[in-house]
C-alpha cells in the first residue's frame, strides 16, 4: 500500500522484534544443551537429546538434553553436596546471589524476552511488560528475605534438596517463583523446566554460572514426564514443589504418601469472574481481555468462567464481542498482537476439543469476524454464552482463550456458581459497591481473589489454591514456610526423650474400687450436637496399661463419619461467621469447664495410660487457653505490592477437618490440635486416642455444657485407621491431620489425592508441635487484592 | 463560509443533543484504577512503525488545532501559524516522502477572539476553519450575558468552530441541570459553528466527574467535548481521555448521535499523537480518528511530528532547526 493509501485506512502494520540475538544464542551453543548439574554441564547419560520448537511456526529452536533417572540421581548429590555449605552461607551473603541473580535478569532481559516468546508462543508485549520484570522482583523480593531469615524466622532451618517441576505457560517466571524463595531460605534445588519450554531455564544457568553462584545450589535438568517422575521419586529429595495440571499433582500426592517429603503443589483452575449490575462494564471488559485472553488463556488462574447479573448480562456480552473484534492473534514477535501463539499442537487439539464439546451441550459460541494465521498453532478468543453450569466447558479446565459465560441473579447465587467447582485457585470479583465486593471476596473458597482487577502477580503477595487447585502459597511470606523446617530445639528433643515412667502415686487411690459395684457407663459418638450410638451397633473394649477393663467405647465406622462430616459441613459457614472474640469465649468457658471436672479427667488418664493425668489435665488447660488467646489475634497482613492497593493476606479456616489423635497424651493433644482448630474457625471431626478413648469421650459432656455449637466438634470412636481412611478420601473433607504410625501416615496422604485435601501427619508420641505450626497448618492464606482511586 | 471547502468523506450530521437525563449520570460507574490499567497498556499493546507510523503521523496533522492562546499574540505571530497551518510540512519533504501533490493542512486554526479577523483573513482560500476559544476561557467566570456576546461575535467575525468553557462549579456542586442549561445556551448562541464543550477535567476532582460532565455537555449538544483549556495544571490525559471516550460511546449508543473529541493540552511529541490515535482506533474506530469527530489541540506538536517524518524520509534524526517555524 502506498502512503496515501495507508492514510486513509489507518492500519496497524507489522511491528516485529527481531529474534536474532536470541538465535544467535542458540547457534552459540550450536543448537544443543546439555544439563546443568553441580555447576557444570555435562551431556545427559543416555545420550538422548529432544528438540524445542517455535509453536508460531512449527521451526525447531533447538535439541534438549533428556535427563534419565541416573541424571536425575547425580542432580541430588550434586544438591545435597552444596546444601552443607550453603545453608551455613550467612543470609547476608545468600541476598548477595540472589541479587545478583535480579540484576542479571535484568540485565539481559530482552534475550529472556525474545528466547521465551519464541520457545513459548506468547506475545513479546506480555514477556516484556509482565514475565520477565516479576522475575526480577521475584528475585530482589527474596534476597530481602534471604537478608532477613534469621531475624524474621528464628527458629527454622532449611528443608534441604528441593525437586522442582515447572510448567510451560510462565517458564522462566515459575522458575523464578520457585528458585527465588529455596535458595533464600538455604535449600538447594534440582529444577525440571517443562518439556515444551526449556530454554530460558537454560539462560538462567548460564547467569547462575556467570553470578559465581556455588555449584549445585541450582541444578537445571531438561525431560519429559519421566524426568519429572525420577525426580519426585527420588529418596534424597527432602521436598516437591510443583506447578501444573491437578492430574498430575494427584500422581505426585500419591508417589510421595508416606516418604516425608515435604510438598507444595499449584494446580489447575476454573477461575470465576463475576460482574456484578453495578460494575465499571467497560472496565470489566478489559478485565475480562487480561483474564482469559492473557497468554491466549493458558493461564492456572485465568478467569475462564464469566458470571454477570442476568439484567446486564445481553450488554456485556455486546462489548465483550465489540472488543474481541479488536483484539490481534499472529506473530508473537509482533509488538501489538494481543493473542500468541497455542504452546503445542496437543494443547490446540484439547482446545478444538472441548470447544466442539460445548457446542455439541447447546451453548452458543462466538468468535470474531478475523482470521488466525493460517500457520502455525493459533486459536481465536472465542465466546461461549448459553452455558449451563453442569456442562463441560463450565466445569472442565480448558487452558486456552475460551471463555464460557453464565448469569446469575442475586450475590447469594453469585457465589453459589462462583464455588460451584472442584478448583479454589483465583477468582475476579466487579462492583463499584465495596460492601458488596468485599462480602463476596470473604464467601468465595479461592486462593486469591482480586476486586475490579484480574492476574495481578506480586512476590510480596502469597499465591495459590484452594480445593483441588493445590497447597501452599508462593510469594509474600505466607511462601516462605514451604520452604523451611523446625529447628530441633533441645527442649523439644530432650521431651521427646522423656521416658514414660508411669507415675502410681498421681492420684491416690483408685477412686473405681468402691464398695458397691459401679454403674455401668455408655460411651458414645458425638456427632452433630448430640450422642449417637455407633451404626455398626458393636462396641469395642478399653484396657489399661495394667490390662484392666476400663470400659466400653462405640465403634465407630464409615457411615457415622458420613454423619460426622455431614454435621461439620452444616455447621461450618456459622462457626467461620463467629466473631473470634466468641470463639475466644466458647474456648476459655470449655476450659472452665474441664477445670472444674479434672480430678476426673486426670484420674481417667491416669488409667487408660497410666501417666501423670493431673499433669496433663493442666497442660490441657493451658492448651485451651492458647488457643483462645490466639482466636481473635491470629491475624493477616496488608502486603506493600506495587500498585495503588491494599493487599490483604487473611488467614482463612480450611473447612471441614479430620483429626486423629495420637495414642500418647490423649488430652493435650485433643487440646492443643482441636483447640487450636477450632478457634480459626474449622468444624471437626475427631477420632480420639485409639488407647484411650474414653477422655474424648468424657470430653464431650465439656463440650455439651460449653456453648459450643452443634456438629462444630464431632467425636467418633473407633478403629483410627479404618476411620482415617474414610476420612482421607471424603471429597467433603478439607484437611486431615493424622498423628500415627508410619503405614497410616502413608495411607492417609495417599488417601488424600482424592480431592487434593491437606494433610499433615505426626508421630504417635513425642512432643507435639509448637503453636505456630498448628495455627498456619489450620488455616488458609486469600490474598485479597483491592485496587483503590478516588 | 471558509468550513465549506474542506474536504471532508461526507458532511456529518450534527449532534442535536437531547433533553437533560440526569438518569444517564446515575449510570456513571467509573473505576480510576481499572482506567488507569487500561490507559497504561494502550500504548504498549500496539506499536506503529515505518510507513504505517509515517501515514498515521500525515493523518495526525490533519486533525491538529495549531493552537495559539498567548496574552502576547500579535497579528504578526498569528499570520505566521496560520501560514503554518497551510503548509504544515515542507513541500520537499512531502516530496521525498512520495507524496508530492497531497493537499495537507491542519485541522483548525485556534485563537482569541481578538485574533479571528487575522486568521480568517490569513487562511481565506484554504479551507481550514477557524476556531475561537470562548466564554471567558479559560476561567469561565465572566457573567453569562457576556459569554454569549463573545460566541456571537467570534462566529460574526469569521469562527466556525466555538471553544467554550463551562462552570466548573456546577460540576463541583453537582448542578448539572444548570451546567446543561449553560451548554444548551452556548450552543444555541453558536448558530451554525460547531462547538467543542471545554471540561477542563483537571479541575473536575474526579473521574466520575469526568463521565458526568461528558454526559451533560453532549445531552446539551456539543459537537465536541474536549479536555482541557491547556492551562490548568492537569490537562489531557490518556485515563481521563479514555473516560470522556467511553462516554462518547455510551452517548452514541443511547441516542445514535457522533460527538467528537478534542484532547489539548501537553500533547507535544509525535509519540503521544500516535497514543491518542490509538485510543480513538481501539475504544471508538476508524471514523473517530477522522478530523470531523478527532482533533488534537497543541502548539509544539507538528514540529516534533515534521522531525520523526523526516527520519522516516532520510533515516537520520532530524534537528529542530530544519522545522519551520508557526
Amino acid at each position: 500500500m502506498t502512503l496515501s493509501e495507508l492514510m486513509e485506512t489507518l492500519p496497524y502494520g507489522p511491528a516485529p522484534e527481531t529474534a536474532q540475538p536470541a538465535l544467535d544464542w542458540l547457534k552459540a551453543h550450536q543448537g544443543k544443551f546439555g544439563l546443568f548439574i553441580g555447576g557444570r554441564w555435562r551431556d545427559p547419560a543416555q545420550k538422548e537429546w529432544f528438540a524445542t520448537h517455535n509453536p508460531a511456526n512449527a521451526q525447531k529452536l533447538a535439541e534438549v538434553a533428556q535427563a534419565s533417572a541416573a541424571d536425575v540421581d547425580e542432580a541430588v548429590k550434586a544438591a545435597r553436596k552444596a546444601l552443607a555449605g550453603w545453608r551455613q552461607t550467612p543470609g547476608h551473603v545468600r541476598a548477595r546471589y540472589l541479587y545478583a541473580l535480579a540484576r542479571q535478569v535484568q540485565k539481559h532481559a530482552r534475550l529472556f524476552t525474545v528466547l521465551e516468546t519464541l520457545d513459548n508462543g506468547k506475545p513479546i508485549r506480555e514477556t516484556r511488560d509482565i514475565d520477565i520484570p516479576l522475575v526480577a522482583r521475584h528475585f530482589y523480593y527474596h534476597a530481602g528475605w534471604a537478608q532477613l531469615m534469621e531475624s524474621e524466622l528464628p527458629g527454622y532451618a532449611p528443608v534441604g534438596v528441593v525437586g522442582q517441576i515447572i510448567p510451560w505457560n510462565f517458564p522462566l517466571l515459575m522458575l523464578s517463583w520457585k528458585i527465588a524463595p529455596a535458595l533464600a531460605m538455604g535449600n538447594t534445588v534440582v529444577l525440571k523446566p517443562a518439556e515444551f519450554t526449556p530454554l530460558t531455564a537454560l539462560l538462567f544457568a548460564e547467569i547462575c554460572q556467570n553470578i559465581g553462584l556455588p555449584p549445585g545450589v541450582v541444578n537445571i535438568l531438561t525431560g519429559d514426564g519421566s524426568t519429572g517422575a525420577a525426580l519426585v521419586a527420588h529418596p534424597g529429595v527432602d521436598k516437591i514443589a510443583f506447578t501444573g495440571s491437578t492430574e498430575v499433582g494427584r500422581l505426585i500426592r500419591k508417589a510421595t504418601a508416606g516418604s516425608g517429603k515435604k510438598l507444595s503443589l499449584e494446580l489447575g483452575g476454573k477461575s470465576p469472574f463475576l460482574v456484578f449490575e453495578d460494575a465499571d462494564l467497560d472496565s470489566a471488559v478489559e478485565g475480562v481481555v487480561d483474564a482469559i485472553w492473557f497468554n491466549q488463556g493458558q493461564v492456572c488462574c485465568a478467569g475462564s468462567r464469566l458470571l454477570v447479573q442476568e439484567g446486564i448480562a445481553e450488554k456485556m456480552y455486546a462489548k465483550l464481542r465489540a472488543r474481541m473484534e479488536k483484539l490481534r492473534c499472529g506473530d508473537p514477535l509482533d509488538k501489538a498482537v494481543d493473542i500468541g501463539a497455542i504452546v503445542a499442537p496437543v494443547q490446540l487439539q484439547r482446545i478444538e476439543r472441548l470447544v466442539q464439546k460445548g457446542l455439541e451441550e447447546g451453548a452458543e459460541l462466538w468468535q470474531p469476524s478475523w482470521a488466525v494465521p493460517s500457520q502455525g498453532c493459533f486459536y481465536p478468543p472465542t465466546l461461549f454464552t448459553r452455558v449451563a453450569p453442569a456442562s463441560t466447558i463450565a466445569q472442565e479446565e480448558i487452558f486456552g482463550p475460551v471463555l464460557a459465560a453464565l448469569t446469575f441473579r442475586t450475590p447469594e447465587e453469585a457465589v453459589r456458581l462462583a464455588n460451584n467447582t472442584r478448583y479454589g485457585l483465583a477468582a475476579s470479583i466487579w462492583s463499584e459497591d465495596i460492601n458488596l465486593a468485599l462480602d463476596i471476596a470473604t464467601q468465595i473458597k479461592a486462593g486469591t481473589i482480586w476486586i475490579n482487577s484480574t492476574n495481578l502477580f506480586d512476590a510480596a503477595s502469597g499465591f495459590g489454591g484452594y480445593r483441588e487447585s493445590g497447597f501452599g502459597r508462593e510469594g509474600g511470606r505466607e511462601g516462605l514456610w514451604e520452604y523451611v523446617k523446625k529447628a530441633e530445639s533441645r527442649e523439644r528433643r530432650a521431651q521427646s526423650k522423656r521416658k514414660k515412667n508411669p507415675q502410681p502415686s498421681a492420684l491416690g487411690p483408685k477412686q473405681s474400687e468402691a464398695v458397691l459395684p459401679p454403674i455401668d457407663r455408655t460411651a458414645k459418638l458425638f456427632i452433630g450436637g448430640k450422642q449417637a450410638r455407633p451404626d455398626s451397633g458393636y462396641s469395642k473394649a478399653v484396657y489399661g496399661p495394667d490390662g484392666r477393663l476400663l470400659g466400653e467405647v462405640g465403634l465407630g465406622n464409615r457411615k457415622d463419619i458420613r454423619n460426622a462430616v455431614e454435621a461439620a459441613r452444616a455447621a461450618f459457614e456459622g462457626w467461620r461467621k463467629t466473631t473470634a472474640h466468641n470463639k475466644a469465649q466458647i474456648l476459655y468457658f470449655l476450659a472452665e469447664n474441664l477445670s472444674e471436672r479434672a480430678l476426673e479427667f486426670a484420674h481417667r488418664i491416669h488409667q487408660q495410660t497410666g501417666q501423670d493425668g493431673q499433669r496433663e489435665v493442666e497442660a490441657a488447660l493451658e492448651a485451651l487457653f492458647t488457643a483462645a488467646a490466639w482466636a481473635d489475634k491470629y491475624e493477616g497482613v496488608v502486603h506493600p505490592t506495587p500498585i495503588r492497593n491494599v493487599t490483604l493476606a487473611v488467614p482463612e479456616p480450611i473447612g471441614v477437618m479430620g483429626i486423629l489423635c495420637p495414642d500418647d497424651q490423649p488430652l493435650l493433644a485433643l487440646a492443643r490440635l482441636a483447640g487450636t482448630a477450632l478457634a480459626l474457625g474449622n468444624t471437626l471431626v475427631v477420632v480420639p486416642s485409639p488407647g484411650a478413648p474414653l477422655t474424648a469421650t468424657d470430653f464431650y459432656q465439656v463440650l455439651e455444657t460449653s456453648d459450643i455449637p452443634a456438629g462444630t466438634f464431632n467425636i467418633v470412636t473407633g478403629e483410627r485407621d479404618e476411620l482415617a481412611k474414610t476420612l482421607a478420601e471424603h471429597d467433603d473433607v478439607d484437611a486431615v491431620w493424622y498423628a500415627g504410625p508410619q503405614a497410616g501416615r502413608a495411607l492417609v496422604e495417599k488417601a488424600s489425592a482424592g480431592n487434593m485435601k491437606r494433610t499433615w501427619t505426626l508421630p504417635e508420641s513425642g512432643a507435639l508441635p509448637d503453636t505456630d505450626e498448628i495455627l498456619r497448618q489450620a488455616t488458609q492464606i486469600k490474598n485479597i487484592w483491592v485496587p483503590y482511586g478516588a | 463560509m471558509a468550513t465549506a471547502t474542506i474536504p471532508q468523506p461526507h458532511v456529518p450530521e450534527r449532534n442535536p443533543g437531547t433533553p437533560f437525563d440526569p438518569s444517564a449520570l446515575e449510570g456513571a460507574l467509573v473505576n480510576k484504577s481499572a482506567i488507569e490499567r487500561r490507559a497504561a497498556t494502550l500504548p504498549t499493546r500496539r506499536s506503529i512503525k515505518k510507513e504505517w507510523q509515517a501515514a498515521w503521523l500525515l493523518h495526525a496533522i490533519r486533525t491538529i488545532d495549531l493552537t495559539t492562546l498567548s496574552g502576547d499574540d500579535t497579528p504578526g505571530t498569528v499570520q505566521r501559524l496560520c501560514a503554518k497551518a497551510r503548509q504544515p510540512v515542507r513541500p520537499e519533504l512531502l516530496q521525498d516522502l512520495g507524496m508530492p501533490g497531497l493537499r495537507l493542512t491542519t485541522g483548525a486554526v485556534c485563537v482569541y477572539h481578538e485574533m479571528v479577523p487575522t486568521a480568517v483573513a490569513a487562511l481565506e482560500g484554504s479551507g481550514i476553519p477557524v476556531a475561537a476559544v470562548s466564554t471567558g476561557f479559560p476561567a469561565g467566570l465572566n457573567p453569562h450575558r457576556l459569554k454569549l456576546q463573545e460566541i456571537e461575535a467570534s462566529v460574526a467575525a469569521g469562527a466556525s468552530e466555538i471553544d467554550i468553557v463551562i462552570s466548573r462549579r456546577h460540576v463541583l456542586t453537582g448542578n448539572w441541570k444548570a451546567l446543561y442549561q449553560e451548554v444548551r445556551d452556548f450552543r444555541e448562541a453558536c448558530g451554525p459553528a460547531h462547538m467543542k464543550s471545554i471540561l477542563a477535567v483537571g479541575e473536575l476532582g474526579t473521574l466520575k466527574n469526568v463521565f458526568k460532565t461528558s454526559m451533560v455537555c453532549m445531552q446539551a449538544g456539543s459537537d465536541f467535548i474536549k479536555t482541557s483549556t491547556g492551562k490548568e495544571s492537569v490537562n489531557a490525559t490518556l485515563p481521563n481521555s479514555l473516560v470522556m471516550v467511553r462516554a462518547i460511546r455510551a452517548y452514541y449508543e443511547q441516542t445514535g448521535h457522533k460527538v467528537g473529541f478534542k484532547p489539548a493540552g501537553g500533547i507535544r511529541s509525535a509519540k503521544q499523537a500516535l497514543d491518542w490515535l490509538i485510543l480513538m482506533k481501539e475504544e471508538l474506530g476508524h471514523e473517530w480518528m477522522q478530523p470531523h469527530l478527532f482533533r488534537i489541540g497543541a502548539s509544539a506538536l507538528l514540529n516534533d511530528i515534521e522531525r520523526q517524518l523526516e527520519h522516516f524520509a532520510y533515516g537520520r534524526y532530524a534537528s529542530m532547526q530544519y522545522q519551520p517555524l508557526g
